[in-house]
């Protein structure tokens, strides 16, 4: 009898005990929740770290991941084969008009260059890195990189994919980096109509069309309009093609990027020697430059 | 009689398992496999793990680690420091106090109870990053989300069931 009210006591206290650890957890997580919106740089040390553990296995799963999406694109374009190939030819001879336009505008260039004495935009520095994580998700879009400070990365770069920006780089560890997507909620992007030179910023809210706020004076701006990267702030280098203007009615003005997110296996992070959207940390270490290694 | 060593460090492997499994749910949903639907929504397969170890196995999962679990989806996946880890506590502890009710139930029932708790899971999440970043998430990926996650329940379900049928019937 004795015996059974002392276990049944114990098994009370368990309970208790219990209890009281799960609320403990639930008041930490608020509490991690005010930390990390104090934005202190433990907290984001922290997460470089964790997440630079984790790249090598990240790493390691996404070379697989890889394998099976070329294999599956592989299928996908021989099974529209005959429709591409019309595509493409139709767009080809689109572009060799483009191209003819294209060369004489830059020999007018040149000669304009030429005669002006103009300084010549300096040649980027840049790293080729591999996308080693890509959590899609309706609460943040951003990428892990697997390259990191000791490849040269620093926070606040421009990353790119072809010649269309990506985005940003959030957080730099040893050997991974976060990209910040321009889509993100966070993502905040100078621009400019690249047409009308009207600025404007741009504003990610985690969908995949980011939106054109603040836009200075009252232009007409309609679909099709081209958006590139504005000097503004000397956080990217000016006239990088960001993306398209597809709406502008009730939604406010809504782009589409140029970079196809779902395409992305490898991207460059740009140095151009400029501030960058968040202050660097350190000067970079001796690179390639872009022009010599093409 | 006592076990043996090996028989010992057998069960504590075995016992792992749950934990395990949920993490490799949780980088799976990391790994770019670059299809167009997945690439900007994923389910949450995590949510689906912490669920299922809630009901059929608590000792395995227990708060903490659904809480620890959490944590390094949002560590992972840039949203918020603490908001995952917030939700997978709720459900892990709801399920886990729930599970009377569950057991001996058909799937239907499971699947219809996932979809109530996914969708408190998934509206507190939201409104935890709303708050936390002072601007309203667009609601619509968000509804998709869950949408895409209360579809694959079925499928994870089996999966899981399997692991525990395999690894941990007698242990």
């Amino acid at each position: 009898m004795k015996q059974s009210s002392a276990a049944g006591r114990l098994a009370t206290l368990r309970l208790l005990a219990q209890r009281f650890a799960f609320l403990m957890l639930v008041v930490s997580a608020f509490a991690l929740m005010i930390l990390g919106k104090a934005d202190i740089v433990l907290v984001e040390q922290t997460r470089v770290l964790v997440v630079d553990a984790l790249a090598p296995m990240l790493e390691a799963m996404a070379r697989p991941a890889a394998t099976v999406a070329r294999v599956t694109a592989g299928v996908h374009e021989l099974a529209n084969l005959r429709a591409e190939n019309a595509r493409l030819r139709e767009e080809n001879a689109r572009l060799m008009r483009w191209q003819t336009v294209a060369r004489r505008l830059e020999t007018e260039t040149m000669v304009l260059h030429q005669q002006l004495n103009v300084v010549p935009d300096p040649d980027p520095a840049f790293v080729t890195a591999r996308v080693i994580g890509d959590l899609g998700s309706a609460f943040g879009h951003s990428m892990l990189l697997a390259a990191g400070s000791r490849d040269g990365v620093r926070k606040g770069q421009a990353v790119m994919s072809g010649e269309a920006l990506v985005g940003h780089i959030a957080e730099v560890g040893q050997r991974s980096s976060r990209l910040l997507l321009i889509t993100d909620i966070n993502a905040r992007i100078p621009v400019v109509i690249e047409s009308t030179r009207t600025r404007a910023i741009l504003t990610g809210d985690n969908s995949a069309r980011p939106r054109l706020n603040y836009i200075v004076g009252n232009p007409a701006i309609s679909v099709g309009d081209r958006v590139v990267t504005s000097s503004s702030g000397a956080a990217f280098p000016p006239g990088l093609p960001v993306g398209v203007v597809v709406s502008v009615g009730e939604g406010g003005i809504r782009l589409e990027p140029f970079a196809r997110r779902h395409q992305l296996e490898f991207v460059s992070i740009v140095d151009y020697g400029l501030g960058g959207i968040l202050p660097f940390e350190r000067s970079p270490p001796d690179r390639r430059r872009r022009g010599r290694e093409e | 009689m006592k076990p043996s060593v090996w028989v010992r460090m057998d069960t504590w492997v075995r016992h792992l398992i749950p934990a395990t499994a949920t993490i490799f749910l949780l980088l799976i949903t990391v790994v770019p496999t670059r299809l167009t639907v997945f690439a900007d929504i994923a389910p949450m397969l995590p949510l689906m793990g912490v669920y299922y170890w809630a009901i059929y196995r608590p000792d395995l999962l227990p708060a903490w680690l659904a809480f620890a679990i959490g944590l390094l989806g949002d560590i992972v996946g840039g949203t918020p420091l603490g908001a995952n880890a917030l939700v997978l506590l709720l459900v892990q502890g709801t399920a886990a106090a729930q599970r009377r009710f569950f057991l001996g139930k058909s799937f239907t029932v499971t699947w219809w109870a996932f979809g109530l708790l996914a969708a408190g899971a998934i509206a507190l999440n939201w409104l935890l990053v709303s708050v936390i970043v002072g601007r309203v998430v667009d609601p619509a990926p968000v509804l998709f989300e869950y949408l895409m996650t209360l579809c694959c329940f079925p499928l994870l379900t089996w999966v899981l069931a399997r692991t525990q049928m395999a690894f941990l019937l007698d242990v």
